[in-house]
Formats: structure tokens, C-alpha cells, sequence
């Protein structure tokens, strides 16, 4: 008995097969996760994810706050209203304590943290603050829904009234903005364009039946798994936690470097293992044989070197009709390897770790 | 409330049995096992021609979910396997009685099937 959603009785009285998720209970599909997955890579479909945690930073010190937790810089957005940025929080050693996006709003910025991570992200950002002048308030009576897919926005534009609409419609990728009491943000956690609603809880429902009554698929935590593996997007937990370096975790992209005057927690650290260069990285598997990779299964490397690594996420591909994972392996790993699956070594081929872009296939 | 058919026997395990009219037996998964796996991605049956023993694994059913493995009811020769699942597993979660069977064997002793479970007993096996 979880923390519940305010759609929680409407999926209740949907068919939805409930999950416990970091103690909150979530729906895991409404049936078929397959057909949920090719619902959004081919038209709409939606998922509660009011269970992520959003925390609004306000007051003069919100820039140069940020600025100190997190290894992307705000700086990129502070002058940009709506604008988002994705970004590690590191620790001091370099771990990553968690992936979050920021966007800047008109009295500071919100943040959008990983559910399972909530107590401790909340006690870290208090714990830091002193010294900044800043409020640092968690946003737990809003819901969240994201509306995903070619025809997400348009769906969302439907049902929406004409003010909010037109905003929609200006709306970059990357980008939000808010109208009356609903903030929506052109970003989203599956390779497909589309919307992240945040709103207040007792709005969440009407939004979603309206979105449900104009076609929109939802959709539950199953298909939210393989859509974003398919995107090469990491989930926390799996391709990183607070022992792995943003470094090895292909996130060395969403780290500012410059300014060098820029300290941010954490920085020392990476930057040391800059300059040392790291050993492991993280690629993309592809298994044409049957079978499903799964996190934990052993990676071993061709050749005397024997080297091995370990599956860090693994499904079945609904749009690719295969095996995906993605790997920690050794850095110079060449095109192809083995995973142990069942006491039996299954060839499996190496490439970048993203498989799908706006429904297409970027690996045949 | 997973469908249990009257007519077929079964093992804890979730597999089912049919012995058909001219003696054979077909095998497959029950309605609970295919709900519990979700949306089921590939069926490995044995060969035809395999010889198999009760109570050994014979073959492996894979989800998006977990693999898991699947055991023989009966000892015997596989004769037949379902095809349609080498392109289509989702008729296992479909129709898990009836077009998603998954292979079929001649016995060598149908009297194995005596100390299977009952179409009650294994309804009252998934209650737990």
C-alpha cells in the first residue's frame, strides 16, 4: 500500500496491472506494454509520472545556488525564460546522485528529480543551501503526465483551451512555459517529440480523460522502460548511481567544463579522472540471436584479453523486434562480444548506445 | 480471475495438458502463467523428434518481464510445435488454451498424468 497518484482510481477502473515503485503504486501497463510502445512511437500516449519529484528554487541566490550543485551550468538558461538543461548532481567523489532536467521559470527555476531519489535530493539541496539566499520548495500537490509521441502535442492542443494552446504551439523543443496554473515543457523520456504536463493534482484528472477521449493511449511503467532504452537514455539506478562517474556513464556531455572558475561539487574529482582518462564505458548491445538481455548479465570480450563487463539495462526492442541493453564494458571494446545468458555465451554485436530516433531504427 | 479449463490437467509449474482423441497430449502454458509473464517476446520449444522425460525442462518462454523455464507433464516423443509462435508469441497471452499451445507429444505412459493436478487443484495452487 504505496503512495497513490490522483489518477490512481482511474487506472484502477482501467484495466492497469499496479506495481510498487519506490513505494508508490504505479501502473505497470493497461494490458498489452508492447502495443502501449508502438502507440507512442507511431501517434500518442501518455503516463502518470506524478510520482517524480518537483522542487521549485526561487530567490537572488537561485543561479549561483545551482550554479555549486549541479555540473551543467544554468547560466546556459538563467537569461533564456522556459528554457531546459539536463544535468548531473554529483557528490563530492563524483558520483552521481542523480540525473535531473532544470528548466528556468519566471522567479527562478524548477527541477524535475527521480522519484526513488526524493529524500536524499531533498536533503542534499537543504543541506548545501545554507549560505545562498534561496527557498527551496518541493511542489508534491502537483501531478505530473507526459504526453508522448508524433501526434502528442497536437492531441494535447485539442483539448486544451485557445490561449493554452497558442503557448503550446510556440513552444521549442527544450523548452516550457506556463499558462494559468499548468506548466508544460516540450521534453520527455522517449526519443519522441512531446509534452511534460505539471499541474496542480485536482486538475489531473479532467486532462487526462480529455487526453484519453481524443485518443491518446495510456500508457505505464513497462513501455516507459523500453522507450527509453530504445532512446539511449539512462535511468538512474541502472547506468549510474552515486559510486559512477557522469564520465563513464556517457554523460560526459552534460558537464560545463568552462568556466574553470565554476566550482561545483564534484568538480575536482571528475576533473582528476579527466586528466587519469577512464577504463570502462558504456555502449549499446544489439542480440540478433532469441533471447532477452537483461541487467547484470555478464559481458565477456573476444580475444585473450578476456576482458568483462556487465548489462547495466536490458529489454526486448518492440521497434527493432530484437534485444537491446546498454553495458559497462572496457574502454576500446571492438564491434562485437558475448553475453552469458543461461550458462551459454550469446554473440552479441557492440554499437553506440542509442537504437531508436523518432521511431526510426538507427542501428540496421 | 485467470481462466482454468476443466478438462485439462496441470502441473504447479503453470504448464498444461490436453490428451487429445487419438491419444496424443498437447502442452502449453496456462491463462495465469501468461498473465503473470506479460507480453510474451519468444517461445523456444524442443525439436521435433526430441525424447523427453516428466518433469524435465523442455523448453523456455520469454517476456519483456523474465524468462522462464517450462516442464514436461509427461514423458514421450515431441511430434508437433506450434510454428505461428516463431512470428506471433502474443498468441500465448491471446489464446493460451487454445491457439498459443506450444508442442505436442506421443506418451509412453499417459499414466503419468494421474499424479498431475486437477483443473481444482491447481485453481486452488494459484489462490495462494
Amino acid at each position: 500500500m504505496g503512495n497513490k497518484t490522483a489518477l490512481h482510481q482511474w487506472h484502477c477502473d482501467n484495466n492497469a496491472k499496479l506495481v510498487d515503485f519506490s513505494n508508490w503504486d504505479m501502473p505497470i501497463n493497461y494490458g498489452s506494454q508492447l502495443q502501449e510502445h508502438h502507440a507512442v512511437r507511431q501517434a500518442a500516449g501518455m503516463f502518470d509520472v506524478s510520482h517524480m519529484t518537483v522542487v521549485d528554487i526561487t530567490g537572488d541566490d537561485a543561479t549561483v545556488y545551482l550554479q555549486k550543485l549541479l555540473a551543467n551550468d544554468v547560466a546556459r538558461i538563467a537569461q533564456v525564460p522556459g528554457k531546459a538543461l539536463y544535468s548531473a548532481m554529483l557528490n563530492e567523489h563524483g558520483g552521481v546522485l542523480d540525473d535531473l532536467i532544470v528548466y528556468r521559470t519566471e522567479h527562478g527555476y524548477r527541477t524535475v528529480v527521480n522519484c526513488a531519489t526524493r529524500a536524499q535530493d531533498l536533503s542534499w539541496l537543504q543541506q548545501h543551501s545554507s549560505g545562498f539566499d534561496v527557498v527551496i520548495r518541493e511542489r508534491d500537490e502537483l501531478a505530473m503526465i507526459a504526453v508522448q509521441g508524433p501526434q502528442a502535442i497536437e492531441r494535447v492542443k485539442q483539448v486544451v483551451d485557445t490561449a493554452a494552446a497558442a503557448v503550446i504551439a510556440q513552444c521549442d523543443v527544450f523548452f516550457s512555459a506556463t499558462v494559468d496554473e499548468v506548466f508544460f515543457a516540450r521534453t520527455g523520456y522517449t526519443g519522441e517529440d512531446g509534452l511534460e504536463i505539471i499541474l496542480p493534482s485536482s486538475q489531473a484528472v479532467v486532462l487526462w480523460e480529455a487526453l484519453f477521449a481524443n485518443g491518446v493511449v495510456p500508457c505505464g511503467l513497462g513501455a516507459r522502460d523500453t522507450l527509453r532504452l530504445e532512446a539511449g537514455m539512462n535511468l538512474y539506478g541502472h547506468e549510474m548511481d552515486e559510486t559512477v562517474s557522469p564520465l563513464v556513464a556517457n554523460m560526459a556531455w552534460t558537464i560545463a567544463w568552462a568556466p574553470e572558475t565554476r566550482d561545483f561539487i564534484g568538480r575536482s574529482a571528475i576533473e582528476s579522472q579527466r586528466s587519469a582518462g577512464v577504463d570502462t564505458q558504456l555502449v549499446g548491445l544489439v542480440m540478433e540471436a532469441k533471447g532477452v538481455l537483461r541487467a547484470g548479465q555478464s559481458v565477456v570480450l573476444p580475444g585473450a584479453s578476456a576482458g568483462r563487463g556487465e548489462i547495466t539495462s536490458g529489454t526486448f526492442s518492440p521497434t527493432l523486434g530484437k534485444s537491446i541493453a546498454m553495458a559497462r564494458v572496457p574502454a576500446g571494446i571492438g564491434d562485437y562480444c558475448d553475453v552469458e545468458i543461461r550458462h551459454k555465451r550469446i554473440r552479441v554485436n557492440v554499437v553506440k548506445p542509442c537504437f531508436v530516433r523518432n521511431g526510426r531504427s538507427l542501428i540496421d | 480471475m485467470s481462466e482454468v479449463r476443466s478438462e485439462l490437467k496441470y502441473l504447479s509449474s503453470h504448464e498444461w495438458a490436453r490428451v487429445e482423441e487419438d491419444g496424443t497430449v498437447t502442452i502449453g502454458i496456462t491463462d495465469h502463467a501468461q498473465d503473470s509473464l506479460g507480453d510474451i517476446v519468444y517461445v523456444e520449444t524442443p525439436e521435433i523428434n526430441t525424447v523427453i522425460a516428466a518433469g524435465e525442462q523442455v523448453a523456455v518462454v520469454e517476456s519483456v518481464k523474465a524468462a522462464s523455464d517450462i516442464y514436461a507433464p509427461v514423458s514421450g516423443e515431441v511430434f508437433a510445435i506450434n510454428e505461428s509462435l516463431e512470428d506471433e508469441p502474443e498468441i500465448v497471452n491471446s489464446s493460451p488454451y487454445d491457439d498459443g499451445w506450444f508442442f505436442k507429444i506421443k506418451p509412453s505412459d499417459l499414466s503419468e498424468l494421474d499424479s498431475a493436478l486437477s483443473a481444482d487443484g491447481y485453481s486452488a495452487a494459484i489462490e495462494d
